[in-house]
């Protein structure tokens, strides 16, 4: 998984590395943003710093020349929901007066293996959008991670892309810069978008995205430590990460825990096959002991769209027992069982497991296919 | 008969004086693998469950004749364990280890490409020819000696899977789980490949999961070189895009890439049946051997 910067933190990086960004600073609250536009010099840019895509047309970038519009904007902007993610600070930045707006990024390409630089004149606007309807407008150089890239592949990448030969240069340097941040960091991603290109040649990062390999941060303590703020997401996602889950919440009202990731998803596309809504995607991975079950059955139970559960466990190194264990100890402390819980155990000492489970507080079914009609048979008995 | 193991391969457990490591290496030497040694840095000279335990892997070779190695190395040091594994030139090396950084794992697949050993994984539960001999973590019982070859990205899922085969009596001749992350050694082309080319596997289930595009390639290659008959189950069918369901490689990306029907429709192009239950594939084999 990766982890996300946050614009301003993404800059920072990028800035300590020699990327030319403009001037900026972050504010939570409205006076703070005023002063930080008086001290840029308008025209500012004030930009919500959530992680969400389309920031601009959600209303969440405003252009302003002057006090008024810049209050009237921060206090617009600061306390916002965009797209589900409250805005808490804003980043105050430099309006860079362009001519032009160029694509960089760096990514890993899973089926070659191999990370690949993209550069496009294409910039400003959705990449993904730009490689589905014009593929040829992004020039792609692979790069052998064992060498690094080369420079010459990086002004190969600028040339093939169309890059005016004016500014070729800084946009190769540029380019190399992101590949070396990219690699040092262990990024998954590494992208400029737009990099702006001003009226008298300079190139500018007007935006930044670095999100980091998770698996990776272990060795990355600088950016490791970002990750709290970087942290964001609703308040069961939260608690997801404060159990260490694989969680992904969805809209329907069937909860799903499971072991494995591929079982999960397949619990999830059965619930839907036999006419349910799943309502989220819970993995508590391989060898769960007891404690650990029962706090997925809390985290699913705390989502109030769910009406009833469906708990499928096919050990290999996850016991039976221990599953049954978590789920006793999860359900013994009610008085009364918030939601119907449906539990199907096979695989490593499933037996013991039944022997244990407290069959007085869920629903025991022998297979998968039973379990999930029971549990999509409940919670539709919830809506009538 | 069976594809990459029997029971004359040799094994040594890197990682084996590890608590996962130790366990699995005896779980493996219950099921009849032959493991031969172990290796892990500072720890030459021990012995774990009668098994000697070299410092490297090159050693392991040279003293015991070591031919495979499984890996249960933490996820910080996983990617260098490869490259010993490699350099000691092994036929195969299975990496049962979740979570190695995906640059550490760029890194491997270049070396590999010009090596002669076979990876299979990482974060993958191994391989077993039942009857015979598992490397790695899949639970022996529920497996049973037949003609049907399994290869899939995802361990519990495999495991739903045999026990519908096995409780109607269909057994197995290799099953292997290739691993959920984005970079993997073996692939689902690889896999298909060896069973094709095994005169004892008479029918194929692939059981694939949303994110890149490593069915579709499947489903080109069987259309173009696999008369085996093959089965398919893709998980992840009502999973929202842009949000990474578990394993690091599982997601559909924001452009629509890796999505479940892309997969379904490749491989019924290809001839190949979708179950949309696990129950079906087995339906779909059972009709095959029938």
């Amino acid at each position: 998984m990766a982890m996300k910067l946050h614009e301003y933190q993404a800059k920072q990086v990028f800035a300590d590395a020699g990327i030319p960004t403009p001037a900026s600073e972050l504010a939570s609250d409205v006076d703070g943003a005023v002063a930080a536009a008086e001290e840029i010099g308008y025209p500012v840019a004030i930009k919500a710093q959530v992680q969400v895509g389309g920031r601009g047309k959600a209303g969440g970038i405003k252009l302003v020349e002057d006090e008024d519009e810049a209050r009237e904007a921060a206090d617009e902007i600061l306390g916002m929901d965009l797209k589900g993610y409250h805005v808490d600070r804003v980043l105050v930045e430099e309006a860079v007066d362009f001519t032009n707006e160029l694509y960089v990024g760096i990514t890993m390409d899973r089926g070659e293996g191999k990370p690949v630089a993209m550069v496009s004149t294409k910039g400003g606007v959705n990449i993904e959008e730009v490689a589905e309807e014009d593929p040829d407008a992004i020039a792609r150089e692979h790069i052998d991670p064992a060498f690094g890239m080369h420079p010459y592949q990086a002004r190969k990448a600028v040339y093939d892309a169309g890059v005016d030969q004016s500014i070729a240069r800084d946009v190769s340097s540029v380019l190399t810069t992101l590949y070396q941040l990219w690699d040092d960091r262990d990024g998954s991603d590494a992208e400029i978008n737009p990099l702006m290109v001003t009226s008298d040649d300079e190139v500018i990062a007007a935006d930044a995205v670095m999100n980091i390999d998770e698996d990776a941060l272990f060795r990355q303590p600088e950016l490791a430590e970002m990750e709290e703020e970087a942290a964001g997401g609703d308040e069961l996602e939260q608690k997801a990460d404060e159990y260490d889950f694989d969680y992904v919440r969805l809209d329907g009202n069937v909860g799903i825990i499971g072991n494995g990731a591929g079982l999960v998803m397949t619990t999830l596309d059965l619930v839907d096959h036999y006419g349910g809504e799943p309502a989220n995607f819970l993995d508590v991975g391989g060898g769960a002991k007891a404690e650990r079950i029962a706090n997925a059955l809390d985290m699913v139970f705390s989502d109030d769209n769910v009406d009833s559960v469906v708990f499928n466990i096919f050990g290999g190194i996850t016991r039976g027992d221990e599953v049954a264990r978590g789920i006793n100890e999860a359900l013994e402390q009610f008085d009364e069982i918030p939601k119907p819980v449906v539990v199907r155990l096979a695989g490593t000492n499933w037996e013991e497991g039944m022997e244990i489970l407290n069959e007085d507080l869920v629903t025991v079914e022998q297979t998968l296919e039973d379990a999930v009609q029971r549990a999509v048979e409940y919670a539709g008995e919830v809506n009538e | 008969m069976s594809v990459l193991v029997d029971d004359d391969t040799r094994v040594v457990v890197q990682g084996i004086t590890g608590g996962e490591g130790k366990f699995h290496a005896q779980q493996m030497m219950e099921y009849g693998t032959n493991v031969v040694a172990g290796a892990v840095p500072g720890k030459g000279g021990q012995e774990v469950e009668g098994v000697p335990v070299y410092d490297t892997v090159h050693e392991a070779v040279e003293e015991e004749n070591a031919d495979t190695s499984v890996i249960f190395v933490p996820p910080a040091f996983a990617g260098d364990a490869v490259f010993e594994s490699l350099d000691a030139d092994l036929d195969l090396a299975v990496a049962i280890t979740e979570g190695i950084p995906t640059q550490d794992m760029a890194r491997v697949n270049k070396r590999l490409s010009e090596t002669d050993t076979r990876l299979i994984g990482p974060n993958c539960p191994g391989l077993i020819t039942p009857g015979e001999a598992k490397l790695g973590i899949l639970p022996g019982n529920i497996f049973a000696e037949g003609n049907v070859g399994l290869v899939s990205r995802s361990g519990t899922l495999t495991y739903q899977v045999v026990d519908s085969l096995t409780n109607r009596g269909i057994g197995q001749t290799t099953a292997i789980g290739i691993g959920g992350d984005p970079i993997i050694g073996t692939d689902f082309v690889d896999a298909l490949e060896l069973f094709e080319d095994d005169p004892d596997t008479d029918a194929i289930v692939m059981c694939g999961e949303i994110g890149g595009e490593d069915e579709e390639e499947a489903a080109a290659f069987i259309d173009d070189y696999v008369d085996t008959p093959v089965a398919g189950f893709i998980a992840g069918r009502t999973a929202p895009p842009g949000k990474r369901m578990g394993h690091a490689g599982a997601i559909v990306s924001g452009s629509g890439t890796g999505t479940a029907e892309s997969k379904i429709n490749a491989l019924n192009d290809a001839g190949v049946p979708v179950g949309d239950t696990p129950e079906e594939v087995a339906d779909h084999i059972e009709e095959f051997l029938a």
